[in-house]
């Protein structure tokens, strides 16, 4: 008999009851809760006359709506001024209130995009299973954590058992081999992954990522991978744990201290697959190969090197990718064959769920330290994933260095990922962004978006177009990686 | 939830591969803090000339004459017929909340996203994968037929075209119960109390640190 996979284990480990019908009830530890999916769970919650089964599994905080300019910031709710988005966040502030669930309020500094606090708080730990309403909770997988996005009937349904009804996913397992070069970072590797494998390609599975490159990533790097198996279309991304893992956690608030510690390192160590584990699907990349990525069109599939250039849909595989090529390529304004560094910016979005941590930050004041955004270019924001990592940021001098370049230097929140907030792209705009989805409207209503890594995205901002970080003077983005 | 039954609706096609949450119900509709309303803004950036606002009254908008549910012949569609990957992206339930609000019961397609595809069920909206080749030849049927319908059996799990012909799919046993009786799955699952109860002492004995909470 074969090994388990990490995502058997944890499967295993938090099996409540195997139904004979297929599914099963699965134990959740965790649920992280924001302002937009949380309000209707409550509400069915109140009308069904249940309580929370276990209030400590759950951490709130707003990210979605919240502006990110200090003047609005330093009113606090009050400073929304969409009424409606001022609703949703008061929402949540009530039903944390009414069911005493701890929520980190719009200006506490723990404050941020509930992706980028879990981890800082140490509320995602190694063999949890965490949920939230956000598809982007693949993110905490990172960890060794089977974490998934939810819908808002499952928040509800989760609040109200500490259950998931579930059903196994296939194993799949997409291994990174050989040393990444020079600039490129892992938010190339998970667009190079996603290119490989389509934006449907992890339908049905829980993706580990593995091997060598993988391996050699910090926490946040894994972060930013893991984060962004959705778009491969998996709901989990896996990591298993190693030292890097346990070196992260190690003193953060909600993490065991003493001799709870020393349990907690002993068990989170058998959190890998073991080494005969049968994987239903592997898919193997070299690192060497993957250089820093752009996306080009509508969908995180529809992405290329930054040498590359924007395929000519007559090249497709069949009619329908084609058919999506031309339509993507209308959309966004491009003509087949041209060069990705011949594409021109209007805005550029350092932030998001993806890439809003204090490395990623680090690694686009590299590239914009002494230089300025181009003339061109009408907007260039960062937007620190939480609090904490803005201020962390200002205390290492990134936020002057970005200023000083030209960039508005914002208040944490998910920002111009999703423009669910003041922060949106005009039509026709072309953006240089680090957030995950470049779908039609995402960042604003006829806005163009490409996805890119930190350091490309600074890079954008000053040249006007899409450059190779590899191209740059030393001392900048070639070496913002190793820092 | 509704109860599902056994019924026949007029079919609309969405001819387009991947079709996102965000084009399902774009990010500025996800501020209502309801789970009803959202019909008038299904597909709104397809389905309108101009850029919708929440709260917003649709009926003097501009509509996109070209958008099929814009078109006179496929009104009071109840059945979607889409592409590949239908739902992909973002895990907002509001994209369910919005096709079932605007009357969809039923998506077919050659495959859906995950986290859709939960979100669907809990909504009572039916979602039916049949192969690449019969869904090219369901919306070649639409197309060569004004008021194409299609007959949904979920008891026997079958799709039957107008002509007849009986499309069989499959849909996993508790979603299919839950369903055709229009359950509410946390009633279900706190019939498991005690199960839940049991393991979850046990699995406090076993990591405590997973119940811990900051000092």
């Amino acid at each position: 008999m074969s090994g388990q996979t990490l995502y058997d284990k944890l499967w295993n480990q938090h099996l409540v009851k195997q139904r004979d019908d297929g599914t099963a009830l699965i134990y959740i530890d965790r649920q992280l809760l924001h302002e937009v999916t949380s309000p209707q769970a409550f509400e069915g919650l109140r009308l069904a006359k249940r309580k929370p089964w276990r209030l400590d599994a759950n951490l709130a905080t707003p990210d979605h709506n919240v502006p990110t300019t200090l003047k609005e910031r330093a009113e606090g709710n009050i400073g929304i001024k969409d009424p409606v988005s001022l609703i949703q966040v008061q929402t949540l502030d009530d039903n944390c209130v009414e069911y005493g669930i701890e929520e980190f309020k719009i200006n506490d500094p723990r404050q941020g995009i509930v992706h980028v606090v879990g981890p800082e708080q140490g509320a995602t730990l190694p063999g949890m299973t965490v949920v939230c309403g956000d598809s982007h909770t693949a993110t905490h997988g990172a960890f060794g954590a089977l974490a998934h996005g939810i819908g808002t009937s499952e928040v509800e349904h989760v609040l109200a058992t500490q259950c998931l009804l579930a059903q196994k996913m296939k194993n799949m397992q997409v291994r990174v081999e050989g040393k990444l070069g020079l600039g490129v970072t892992a938010k190339d590797v998970v667009l190079a992954i996603i290119g490989e494998i389509g934006t449907a390609g992890g339908t049905g599975y829980a993706i580990e990522f593995a091997g060598s490159a993988i391996a050699s990533l910090s926490m946040e790097g894994r972060m930013t991978v893991c984060n962004m198996a959705i778009e491969a279309g998996a709901r989990v991304g896996l990591i298993a744990v190693d030292d890097t893992t346990i070196e992260y956690l190690a003193k953060r608030p909600f993490a065991p201290t003493a001799e709870q510690w020393e349990a907690a390192v002993a068990d989170w160590r058998a959190l890998v697959s073991d080494h005969d584990a049968a994987f239903d699907k592997v898919v193997t990349l070299k690192a060497e190969e993957i250089e820093p990525q752009v996306s080009w069109g509508t969908s995180p599939d529809m992405v290329t090197g930054i040498s590359g250039q924007v395929p000519d849909p007559k090249a497709a595989r069949d009619e329908t990718v084609q058919r999506s090529h031309t339509r993507a390529l209308e959309y966004m304004g491009l003509q087949a064959n041209q060069k990705i560094t011949d594409i021109k910016l209007d805005k550029v979005f350092i932030g998001s769920c993806t890439n809003s941590r204090i490395e990623d930050l680090r690694e686009a004041a590299k590239v914009a330290r002494g230089n300025k955004v181009a003339d061109s270019i009408k907007l260039a924001m960062v937007v620190p994933g939480s609090g904490l990592v803005k201020r962390q940021a200002e205390a290492e001098g990134l936020d002057k260095i970005f200023i000083e370049a030209g960039f508005e230097w914002r208040e944490p929140g998910c920002s111009m990922c999703l423009a669910m907030n003041a922060d949106k792209l005009g039509a026709g705009e072309h953006c240089a962004s680090t957030s995950n989805r470049n779908f039609e409207g995402r960042q604003g209503y006829g806005g163009r978006t490409h996805l890119v890594s930190p350091a490309m995205a600074a890079a954008a901002a000053i040249a006007g177009h899409f450059v190779d970080v590899r191209s740059l003077p030393a001392n900048d983005a070639t070496h913002a990686q190793e820092a | 939830m509704k109860k599902f039954t056994h019924f026949d609706g007029v079919v609309a096609p969405l001819d387009r591969a991947n079709v996102d949450t965000d084009l399902i119900i774009p990010k500025q509709f996800l501020k209502s803090i309801k789970r009803t309303g959202f019909g008038v803004n299904l597909f709104d950036e397809l389905r309108y000339l101009d850029e919708g606002q929440p709260g917003q009254d649709c009926s003097n908008r501009p509509l996109n004459p070209d958008f099929v549910l814009n078109q006179p012949r496929y009104k009071g569609a109840e059945v979607l017929l889409a592409r590949r990957n239908f739902g992909c992206g973002s895990s907002r339930e509001h994209a369910p909340w919005a096709l079932e609000d605007f009357g969809f019961r039923v998506v077919i397609a050659p495959s859906f996203a995950d986290i859709f595809y939960n979100n669907a069920f809990k909504n009572g909206i039916l979602l039916i994968t049949l192969s690449e080749e019969d869904v090219d030849q369901l919306f070649a049927g639409v197309e060569a037929s004004e008021g194409y319908r299609l007959e949904i059996d979920l008891e026997n799990q079958r799709v039957i075209t107008p002509d007849g012909k009986a499309l069989a799919f499959e849909v996993d046993a508790f979603r299919k119960h839950c369903l055709l009786n229009g359950l509410d799955d946390i009633g279900i699952t706190l019939q498991d109390e005690d199960a839940i109860r049991a393991f979850e002492q046990k699995h406090k004995q076993a990591r405590p640190w997973l119940f811990r909470q900051p000092a």
